[in-house]
């Protein structure tokens, strides 16, 4: 039997086969465009994972949270004068527009959580509703947004807006570094800096600790709960305006009303695997999971292996350790 | 604590530094990366049949009130714009029908499957429960199509396809499916021929999406490539980051691409293609084919070119002029397959086919010209000698290049 096992070694012709040297020979553009869509995804999973970290409630609507700040964006940007050919514009221009085009999407995402905490969370809580009751109705805020848009805007996705072409910058070991790569990391890793240091340095911060840790003391210590509550989502909301612009930076096609829901899974995915409550978490889960997902398409041969290699990690993850890789939560986080 | 934020403050500085140098050369770089060295002109006329079956007819027919005839497919979802091309085709042959023939006045219902074979089996199940359904128009994709052939079967309900091309479909002996083009057994050897022949590629790259019609498309493509194919790769629908696939393609430098699948995913992979320095032609069947893939893959589209058993219909210049007027927009791929499949069902009832055994009996053994082609089916519901189409993007529009086989 033993013998049989040894002539018959798994051969390139089955279903699953390993390819090492093309895993060799990509590693490097792998891991860089992995952090790419890796810091996008971090941006989004701070949304969930505030949320959840003071309601304990996963806002399935943040996806539409985020797709609204890119129609801003495509919006915006087109009104500008923006289009699919490589804008003409000096420097300068492009870049006022730019921040522009950020700052708006920021408010619309900002104002889309703030819509949908007074509309749909803020009813149920009054009433003392259930916890699966806040899981439901999310789902079905969810889809009211997305076809909201659809009625508006169609079917089809946005025209592609190009915002300036990637230029080569770095070269390491033989694979080109662009432009956006490099501004959608650092200015990703900055954004989450800030909020970071915000939750813990702030005294809206300290208030949005009180009430993830418990709700009740902190409402008897002073701390304005609803307040606390529309912050949390506000701030989610800002971070998915500015994930918004970076997305469409490198998707430009990527804006249609249903775009936002595999970006969201995959940034829910993250805010777990980081430690669901945890806004570092959030950052390292989103980096980790875009990374994972690069390498193992390309061990595996075909991209269609993408999402099942990052699961798997991310439940062998879990089963080691259940509360995610940093593990801590939000309330537990010091100053 | 003055660790971290000196950190900081060296993060937010090389941010700005590198923003900057980022975008300083930027403008300075033409924006012309499209490397098409070959030039195949576009073509300007076509030969269609003289005598085509119009759906205005005599103007004389008579038919009981209440008929409808039924568009199923895509009305929302990813790729939604190839069935709207569909039943505005449609829409234009029953307005004219309907004007002409006072005394035969039929009904257009659309059901909506979003182009999802998932979501399919509902609608359809909807429309063979509406009676006065005689005749369908659809299904527009392959997958959904696969998906619920056998509920138009059980029911007797005829159906034509303006476009789902994966050959698989006429094998489930089906007697109610008819396609009204060729299918990728006839799209995917022309399309390796196009490549290597008119394209000069000598080495091509495969990537294929995870639908019914990409995976069959694919696999008559590489098949007919042969030699050539030097790597393959496989994306799933609603795909959006192709980096790890382009990684690879960048490293392999072949010719050209020939992706098998839909624009909604072929758009945003040739224009990440060209951003990440690729410079070679990019090769996309039918399913990519439509002013959709331009506005979204914005300049990155200028090295496409694509493969369709479509007729351009933009060609065709009666019905050109009578799209535009109606819908204010140029005919779209499959927009006159979709106008001649709604002629034959409509002639049948204006011939007094008016039950659904009727209607299916007349377009078994129809045999007559339609705007594009000529339409006569096989036992299989297989079109007679259909013919493939090449087109090429140029100056930002999706212009025919002739017949490619």
């Amino acid at each position: 039997m033993l013998d049989l096992l040894l002539v018959h070694p798994v051969s390139a012709n089955d279903w699953i086969s390993f390819d090492i040297p093309s895993l060799i020979q990509n590693f490097w553009s792998a891991t860089f465009d992995g952090l790419t869509f890796g810091a996008i995804y971090g941006l989004i999973a701070v949304g969930y994972t505030l949320v959840y970290g003071v309601l304990n409630l996963i806002n399935f609507a943040h996806s539409e949270v985020f797709i609204v700040g890119a129609y801003a964006v495509v919006l915006v940007l087109s009104a500008l004068g923006f289009g699919p050919s490589v804008p003409t514009l000096p420097l300068s221009s492009i870049i006022l527009d730019l921040v522009l085009a950020l700052i708006i999407a920021m408010l619309a995402s900002a104002a889309t959580a703030f819509v949908l905490e007074r509309v749909a969370y803020r009813p149920l809580r009054k009433r003392n509703a259930p916890r699966l009751v806040f899981l439901i109705t999310a789902i079905g805020a969810s889809f009211a947004i997305q076809y909201t848009i659809f009625l508006v805007r169609g079917a089809n996705a946005e025209p592609a807006v190009t915002m300036f072409q990637a230029q080569p910058v770095f070269d390491v070991f033989g694979t080109i570094i662009n432009s956006q790569q490099i501004i959608i990391v650092i200015a990703a890793v900055i954004l989450m800096i800030l909020t970071d240091q915000f939750i813990r340095r702030t005294r809206v911060g300290r208030g949005i600790r009180a009430v993830a840790q418990d709700p009740d003391t902190a409402t008897l210590m002073g701390v304005n709960k609803e307040r606390i509550i529309i912050i949390t989502f506000i701030v989610g909301g800002i971070l998915a305006g500015a994930a918004a612009l970076f997305y469409v930076m490198l998707v430009p096609s990527g804006v249609q009303y249903n775009g936002g829901f595999v970006l969201g899974v995959k940034a829910f995915a993250a805010a777990v695997l980081g430690g669901i409550g945890n806004v570092r978490g959030a950052l390292l889960g989103g980096l980790l999971l875009g990374i994972i997902g690069n390498y193992g398409q390309i061990l595996l041969g075909d991209s269609q292996w993408t999402d099942v290699v990052a699961f798997v990690i991310l439940v062998l993850v879990l089963l080691v350790k259940p509360t995610g890789i940093l593990g801590t939560s939000l309330g537990r986080s010091r100053a | 604590m003055l660790k971290k934020k000196v950190l900081t403050s060296l993060a937010i500085a090389a941010a700005a530094g590198l923003l900057m140098s980022g975008c300083a050369n930027q403008g300075s770089t033409s924006t012309s990366t499209s490397a098409s060295k070959i030039n195949i002109p576009a073509i300007t006329t076509i030969q269609t049949p003289a005598n085509a079956v119009l759906p205005a007819g005599d103007g004389k027919a008579t038919c009981p009130a209440g008929l409808t005839l039924g568009y199923i497919g895509a009305e929302t979802g990813a790729n939604a714009q190839l069935g709207i091309n569909i039943y505005d085709g449609v829409q234009l042959a029953l307005d004219q029908h309907n004007k002409a023939n006072p005394g035969c006045q039929v009904g257009f219902k659309k059901f909506d499957t979003e182009g999802d074979p998932t979501k399919a089996t509902g609608p359809v199940t909807q429309a063979v429960n509406e009676a006065d359904i005689v005749g369908v128009v659809g299904l527009p994709f392959s997958g959904e199509s696969k998906a619920t052939g056998n509920i138009l079967e059980q029911k007797g309900l005829v159906h034509i396809t303006p476009s789902a091309t994966n050959p698989g479909l006429t094998t489930n002996g089906w007697t109610t499916f008819f396609r009204g083009l060729g299918n990728d057994a006839v799209q995917g050897p022309a399309a390796a021929k196009f490549v290597t022949g008119q394209l000069q590629a000598k080495k091509v790259y495969l990537v294929q999406d995870d639908s019914d019609y990409g995976i069959g498309l694919a696999a008559t493509t590489s098949k007919a490539l042969g030699s050539a194919l030097i790597g393959t790769d496989k994306v799933t629908t609603g795909q959006k980051d192709f980096s790890a696939v382009i990684s690879k393609i960048i490293n392999a430098k072949p010719d050209a691409v020939y992706y098998s699948g839909y624009y909604a995913e072929g758009a945003p992979f040739d224009q990440q293609l060209v951003t990440k320095g690729y410079t070679g032609t990019f090769v996309a069947p039918d399913g990519v084919k439509d002013d959709q893939f331009i506005k979204l893959a914005g300049n990155a589209s200028a090295n496409a070119y694509f493969t369709c058993p479509c007729i351009p219909g933009e060609l065709i210049p009666t019905f050109e002029s009578a799209y535009k007027t109606s819908f204010n927009l140029e005919p779209g791929t499959y927009s006159i397959e979709g106008y001649d499949a709604a002629t034959i069902l409509l002639s049948g009832i204006d011939a007094g086919q008016t039950t659904r055994a009727d209607l299916l009996a007349w377009v078994k053994s129809y045999n007559k010209d339609g705007l594009s082609k000529h339409y006569k089916w096989d036992t299989t519901g297989e079109l007679q000698a259909p013919t493939v189409y090449g087109y090429k993007v140029e100056n930002g529009k999706i212009v025919p290049i002739g017949t490619i086989g």
